[in-house]
């Protein structure tokens, strides 16, 4: 009778755990809605309009913004560098989170698998909008669609780069934010 | 304060405003605008021959695009890529694939492994190798699948469309607008291309 209390508990606790993923809100009440088909998937899944309000929080913390996508070799190459400056800066109002642009059909067969086994600490979540052309520049004018790229922002300040970091030249942009 | 240093500084400011103007109207920092007159180039095809844009003497126009094997953007834009050189290569404006990555960073991107998969697919098209990539940084792609659409004029062949095939790439069914045809079609009628430029997510060419 015990064990299955504590397995109705579980299921419970589970059923819970999955409600989570679908409207993701933050403290503030207004961050993102992800569209429909976001149930099965470990991460948010964002259009661009639903995107929008996590590259303009006015909560004081500085937040590093990566674009990147598990078939893109030099993105997953900096990625244990933005993982570093997080496990170093989190508790110094620095949020960091990375936009996945893996396509849907590799959200489960690699998106979920890759950040289990990499153990990723930083917030991930998707974008899935295909009007490109329309939302590239929204992030910034002068992107042409390469990644990786990353925004950084805080109230004050705001650098947009269409390249790749190593760890050194993160940590450097990121204390021009501090 | 100097007579010198005043003018120094007018000078600069002058230079400094010219900088922030041109700035916005040059998407891409280096390589081709809009309005610009593309050099051409011989590189190596998948069937041994060197491709130059001189030996398509009846051509209108070409479709310059970089592309790869690798890149999933450019693996998904393929079939429409073949699609693109059947419509319009019959029209005088062919096809020409250019793959800029380094096979070194990027082995799936081998002169061996273009041939294979050329074959797979069936190109229809050339599919030429930038050998030490050299030719893709003079047109200023920056990714992969990056499409230039050239006119032939009698300056040259003239930059008239950057960017993307269409605007949707997981799923042509769901395509809205096809810039490339668009902008061919536009061309071939001799009326304005409506949009010359456009962005798209691409995987960043491997140097």
């Amino acid at each position: 009778m015990r064990h299955l209390f504590f397995c109705l508990l579980f299921f419970f606790v589970l059923s819970c755990v999955d409600k989570r993923k679908e409207p993701v809100a933050s403290s503030n009440g207004e961050v993102g809605q992800t569209v429909a088909k976001s149930h099965e998937i470990d991460f948010p899944i964002y259009d661009f309009e639903g995107l929008t309000p996590l590259l303009h929080q006015t909560d004081g913390k500085t937040y590093i913004i990566n674009f990147w996508a598990t078939w893109c070799k030099p993105c997953v190459e900096e990625l244990p560098y933005f993982e570093k400056v997080y496990a170093e800066q989190k508790d110094n109002d620095v949020e960091v989170i990375l936009v996945s642009l893996d396509m849907p059909s590799m959200w489960k067969s690699r998106l979920e698998p890759f950040v289990a086994e990499k153990g990723l600490k930083s917030r991930v979540v998707i974008l899935d909008d295909p009007k490109q052309n329309e939302w590239i520049p929204k992030i910034d004018e002068n992107w042409g669609g390469g990644i990786p790229a990353t925004l950084i922002y805080n109230t004050k300040k705001r650098s947009f780069f269409e390249q790749g970091f190593t760890y050194e030249e993160l940590k450097k942009e990121l204390h021009k934010f501090l | 304060m100097t007579m010198k240093t005043l003018k120094t500084l007018g000078i600069l400011t002058l230079v400094f405003f010219l900088g922030a103007f041109s700035k916005t109207v040059n998407l891409t920092d280096a390589g081709y605008d809009i309005g610009d007159i593309a050099a051409d180039f011989s590189l190596k095809n998948i069937d041994g021959t060197m491709v130059s844009l001189a030996d398509f003497g009846n051509a209108k126009g070409f479709l310059v695009i970089f592309t790869c094997n690798t890149c999933p953007y450019a693996v998904a834009y393929e079939d429409r890529i073949i699609a693109l050189d059947a419509k319009y290569k019959p029209l005088g404006v062919p096809v020409i694939a250019i793959n800029p990555n380094n096979p070194a960073v990027k082995p799936g991107d081998s002169y061996a492994e273009m041939k294979v998969r050329a074959q797979e697919k069936g190109f229809t098209f050339p599919y030429v190798f930038d050998e030490g990539q050299t030719v893709y940084p003079q047109y200023g792609a920056t990714r992969t699948p990056h499409v230039f659409l050239l006119e032939k004029t009698d300056e040259g062949n003239k930059v008239v469309y950057i960017g993307a095939i269409d605007d949707n790439y997981q799923d042509a069914a769901l395509v809205e607008e096809k810039y490339v045809e668009n902008a061919v079609d536009a061309m071939l009628a001799e009326s304005e291309i409506e949009v010359k430029t456009t962005r798209a997510i691409g995987c960043s060419i491997k140097v």
